[in-house]
């Protein structure tokens, strides 16, 4: 009766190897081979990954601007236009749609009628000369796609005939942003309270406790609207955007703070601590050297986590008319659009950039789940 | 007189605990009126069970623990410290020559580090090395001493099983070259077959370096093969203390008959012999009056319950804490 | 022929994880009468506390039996098929019905929020049909008899109001309150002082006469096994390696690893002797020795190595009913 229950070794230095690199593996090495097992996450991450991305580039793949400068007047409302190869005039290699014209007659009535002619078909052609944009301080015009003549919506115009398109992957893009910055700010707050609490203990920890907890029951809604009405018109969509951002991060702190406190607290009692304290470390080498990468791994998932919070928070201000304001493009300005009947009974295109924010939330979440369940690769080394 | 490297006089360690906001806060009485003297060169053991304030004394002689009463004085060729009162620098200096290994061989070593980023932390903290040269060639010296070769230098702790990890953790105690060592329980986490070796090790190296050794321990077989002084702890007391033959030839103090008796013999023939000892530690918070001993002695009497013994020399290094210890001898 | 309580033939259990298939237990026999203590000696990794499990079917969901394995409870006349049942209700007999357990750290083992009292009256409930009075009665007894002062008060308190050597006293009161042939004690005393060792020790061999229970007492102390144990069975990274009553294990070891485990331990009647360990390091599970799984580790068979790397020991079965599974002492006709 042979051994067949270990494991099948095919080669002794293939595995001397492995096994070495596993001996010296450092942390950040192991957390990565245990998040890459885990698939939820890989795909989770991938899709965050084409997202920001888009986001960054968002002015390069799509083909219009996402402002009124942009816009197509001919087309409001209009719904989206898909590429197709193939109608009853024939097959085409180039991907075409039809091109609409704007009538008045006596058969409409007298009102402007937007009519699709399928007859005459406008190709779609890549790296077209469309609106100018700015990318990385650079100017440039050349777009991912476009058409001959015309416009192409793919996912439609709004009231105002902004290509719906355009205008999600430029959202993507802001709420990243106000997002990045709110857990930034939030971040900052939370390392030097936190840490100061959990570091130090006694009073010191217990009056920092009542603050964060303070700040924490602050009610988000009610502060926006005084501060909505605080805000002058007369800021510029961008100041607008810095100062939610800002407001976001000083809201978002506590629950960071409570966490940082919570792995100082625990990692401040560990007996390496202790041997490092008994060389005569100073309180910041025992910091920088080991309590700051004890919890690296954990504050990383806290703030992916934190991600998707920021988002949805910045995407419900500005839903609500508290946030951000049109023109600017970000998910929850577009989202206003949606409350109108007509659009939700007639106009249904206006809904695809919620798909996107869903996916946006789903993405973050998944990722934020998996390192936190590879974060700890050393919970199994008891004995 | 001059060879005694560390000795505690009357040494207290009291931690006070939250009270009720009224009344007097109770405080844990974890060592209480300690003497002790450990000779240079010497392999000093300290046993105790739990509540016994084993770990605390040997804290408080590294200044790990807060000293409330009596002071800790040690002595080598350079210099002499008090360590109730000593300075901020002077214990810096005096971390160079008092070091701790830990019981726990997988909380004591960073997660993150690589071995040799452990062993050489003390050098670097503490600046004694000058060049990273100098600090390689010195960690290597040390981990070849404790049976760790190149290639375990690279990788982090977890590739290490316990008995590994409890090396890697005397070389860490041993780089900077100490005269004090104190080892607090620290085989009691490991398998019987890998206690022997780190024991043997420690031995090794008391032998060819001379440093001074505290070893810490519940076990009093362990204590027995390694040490050559004993001192017995029962809640923060010494009860018995001699050299090591003596201690097991002329036991003299009840509690430590009981402690002997109690370990399990490995003779199946030899059974039921065990002297039980009835009832409960009692809690350090409050400990029983006179002779702490007295609530589970076999041979209590009235005055055992209201004075309390006095640490004398019953013979040469052989001193009790017992009215009783002629008569029970 | 076999009356006895409890019957392991040909154990082998593997776990799932993420790195594979890992062995824990390889091919375990042992058999255990009625009233008699068997101590299973071993340090980590070597399997012990799995095999325990296995007798309650308290594995893990990634644990794989092997097909040929097989555990035979015998109890009042009946023989049950322990790898093979099934349900909460047939496993009944297997967990607090005929086989009890206790565990090592008994403050993990007491739920927390429950009083003492609450958790026995539980157990006995699920187990019989008494009434809840009966059940308390019953408790309270239990808890007098394992030497726990003013019992009734204590029936009422949480298990943070106990000390350590109490806790494990009510642990054994409540293993016991349905009246066990099997007691399974997982370390019951690694984790008490030496002197509250002593005591639960007594008391557990009290209680084995008076219940005429069987004991599998688990432990890596060997001094424990010596004054507890009728046979012992020593085991090593997942095998048993050697089996014998106390004397023939302790006195007259047969496989190098318990000569070696002897050899390491400090010895009170000979403070001289050099401590001599056994060399190396215990595998970890993932890397399992070929041949015999100690022969990475053996200094007495350096003339037969190659076989001992390359051939599984079988356990040889002396003329004393001593068992061993080493090469040299088969080899050398070792009776």
């Amino acid at each position: 009766m042979s051994d067949t229950a270990s494991i099948e070794k095919t080669d002794v230095n293939v595995d001397q190897s492995r096994k070495e690199a596993y001996f010296t593996a450092s942390q950040g090495q192991l957390i990565w081979t245990r998040f890459k097992k885990q698939r939820a996450a890989m795909a989770g991450a991938a899709v965050l990954l084409i997202l920001i991305l888009s986001g960054m580039f968002a002015s390069f793949l799509t083909p219009y601007d996402p402002t009124i400068e942009g816009r197509n007047p001919d087309y409001q409302n209009g719904a989206p236009t898909i590429p197709k190869f193939w109608d009853e005039n024939g097959f085409s290699f180039r991907p075409f749609i039809y091109s609409f014209e704007r009538t008045r007659s006596i058969k409409t009535n007298f009102r402007w009628v937007t009519e699709v002619n399928r007859d005459k078909r406008r190709y779609v052609v890549l790296f077209p000369e469309g609106d100018e944009y700015t990318l990385l301080g650079m100017t440039f015009r050349t777009h991912l796609f476009g058409v001959d003549e015309g416009k192409i919506h793919l996912f439609g115009t709004d009231g105002t005939g902004k290509d719906i398109f355009s205008r999600t992957f430029h959202a993507i893009n802001t709420s990243l942003a106000v997002g990045t910055i709110g857990v930034f700010i939030a971040f900052v707050l939370a390392l030097i309270i936190g840490g100061i609490s959990g570091y130090r203990g006694g009073w010191v920890d217990s009056v920092l406790q009542m603050i964060t907890d303070a700040v924490r029951t602050i009610p988000a809604i009610p502060l926006f609207m005084a501060l909505a009405a605080f805000v002058p018109a007369t800021w510029s969509s961008e100041a607008r955007f810095f100062f939610i951002s800002l407001i976001l991060g000083f809201i978002g702190w506590p629950t960071l703070a409570r966490r940082v406190r919570t792995h100082l607290l625990t990692e401040r009692n560990q007996e390496y601590v202790l041997a490092a304290q008994l060389c005569g470390a100073s309180a910041s080498h025992v910091i920088r050297r080991h309590l700051l990468p004890s919890f690296t791994s954990y504050i990383i998932v806290d703030l992916i986590i934190s991600f998707p919070y920021m988002v949805l928070s910045e995407t419900a201000l500005s839903f609500i008319g508290l946030g951000l304001k049109e023109p600017v493009n970000s998910l929850g300005v577009m989202l206003q659009n949606v409350t109108k009947a007509d659009v939700l009974l007639n106009y249904q295109w206006n809904f695809i950039p919620v798909i996107f924010f869903i996916t946006l939330v789903l993405a973050f979440v998944f990722v934020g789940d998996g390192l936190r369940d590879a974060a700890d690769p050393y919970a199994d080394t008891k004995k | 007189m001059s060879d005694i490297l560390i000795r505690a006089n009357n040494l207290s360690v009291h931690f006070p605990l939250r009270g009720l906001g009224f009344g007097e806060r109770p405080v844990v009485r974890a060592v209480e009126g300690i003497n002790i003297e450990i000779e240079k060169g010497s392999f000093f053991g300290l046993v105790g069970e739990s509540g016994s304030g084993k770990t605390t004394l040997g804290r408080a002689m590294l200044k790990a623990a807060p000293i409330s009463h009596g002071e800790v004085i040690y002595t080598d060729d350079e210099v002499n410290y008090e360590l109730s009162t000593i300075s901020g620098d002077e214990l810096k200096d005096y971390r160079k020559r008092a070091q701790l290994i830990f019981q726990d061989p997988y909380a004591a070593l960073s997660p993150r580090m690589t071995v040799r980023d452990i062993i050489a932390e003390p050098l670097e903290v503490m600046k004694l090395t000058s060049s990273r040269e100098e600090t390689d060639a010195r960690v290597r010296e040390i981990a070849a001493m404790c049976r760790l070769n190149l290639e375990h230098l690279r990788r982090f702790p977890h590739a290490f099983s316990g008995g590994q990890r409890q090396r890697i953790s005397i070389a860490r105690a041993l780089v900077s070259g100490p005269k004090f060592i104190v080892a607090d329980e620290s085989v009691a986490a490991l398998d019987v077959s890998i206690q022997a070796d780190v024991l043997n090790l420690l031995n090794k190296i008391q032998r060819e370096s001379g440093i001074t050794f505290l070893f810490i321990s519940h076990d009093l077989s362990v204590i027995a093969h390694t040490c050559d002084f004993v001192a017995v702890m029962y809640l923060g007391q010494i009860v018995e203390a001699a050299p090591t033959r003596k201690l097991f030839a002329d036991t003299s103090h009840p509690y430590t008959k009981a402690l002997l008796s109690a370990i399990p013999s490995l003779d199946p023939d030899v059974r039921g012999n065990a002297q039980k000892l009835e009832g409960e530690i009692p809690s350090p918070i409050n400990p029983p009056p006179g002779c702490r001993f007295n609530t589970r002695c076999p041979h209590a009497q009235e005055r055992c319950r209201s004075e309390i013994p006095e640490w004398r020399e019953l013979s040469a290094g052989h001193h009790v804490a017992c009215h009783f210890a002629e008569e029970l001898s | 022929m076999t009356d006895s309580l409890i019957s392991v033939k040909d154990l082998t259990l593997r776990f799932k994880t993420d790195e594979g298939l890992v062995t824990a237990v390889n091919d375990v026999s042992f058999e255990i009468a009625p009233g008699e203590v068997l101590g299973l000696v071993g340090e980590s990794g070597s399997g012990k506390s799995v095999t325990a499990k296995a007798l309650m079917m308290l594995n893990a969901e990634n644990a794989v039996y092997d097909e040929d394995s097989q555990i035979t409870l015998s109890v009042d006349g009946e023989d049950y098929d322990v790898l093979a049942l099934r349900g909460a209700r047939d496993q009944l007999i297997i967990r607090g019905g005929a086989i009890s357990m206790i565990f090592q750290e008994p403050m993990a083992s007491f739920a927390p929020a429950i009083t003492i009292g609450e958790q026995m009256v539980e157990q006995l409930l699920i187990h019989s049909d008494m009434t809840r009075a009966e059940a308390k009665e019953i408790s309270i007894e239990m808890l007098t008899r394992v030497g726990i002062p003013e019992p009734a008060q204590r029936f009422g308190q949480y298990a943070f109001e106990f000390s350590g050597g109490m806790r494990q006293r009510a642990m054994i009161a409540m293993a016991l309150s349905t009246k066990p042939r099997l007691l399974i004690a997982d370390e019951p005393t690694t984790a008490l002082d030496v002197t509250i060792q002593a005591q639960v020790i007594e008391l557990m061999k009290d209680l084995v006469e008076e219940f005429h229970m069987s004991i599998l007492f688990i432990t890596h102390d060997l001094g424990v096994i010596a004054q507890t144990a009728d046979r012992v069975a020593v085991m090593y990274l997942g095998n048993v390696v050697e089996t014998g009553t106390v004397r023939q294990v302790i006195n007259s070891p047969a496989h190098p690893y318990t000569r070696g485990l002897l050899n390491s331990l400090p010895k009170l009647n000979d403070l001289e002797a050099e401590l001599s360990p056994v060399p190396g390091d215990i595998p970890s599970p993932l890397d399992r020795p070929s041949g015999c799984v100690f022969h990475t580790r053996c200094t007495e068979a350096a003339e037969i190595a190659e076989r001992c790397r390359t051939e599984i020991p079988l356990t040889t079965v002396g003329s004393d009913n001593h068992k061993v599974a080493c090469h040299l002492a088969s080899g050398e006709g070792k009776a």
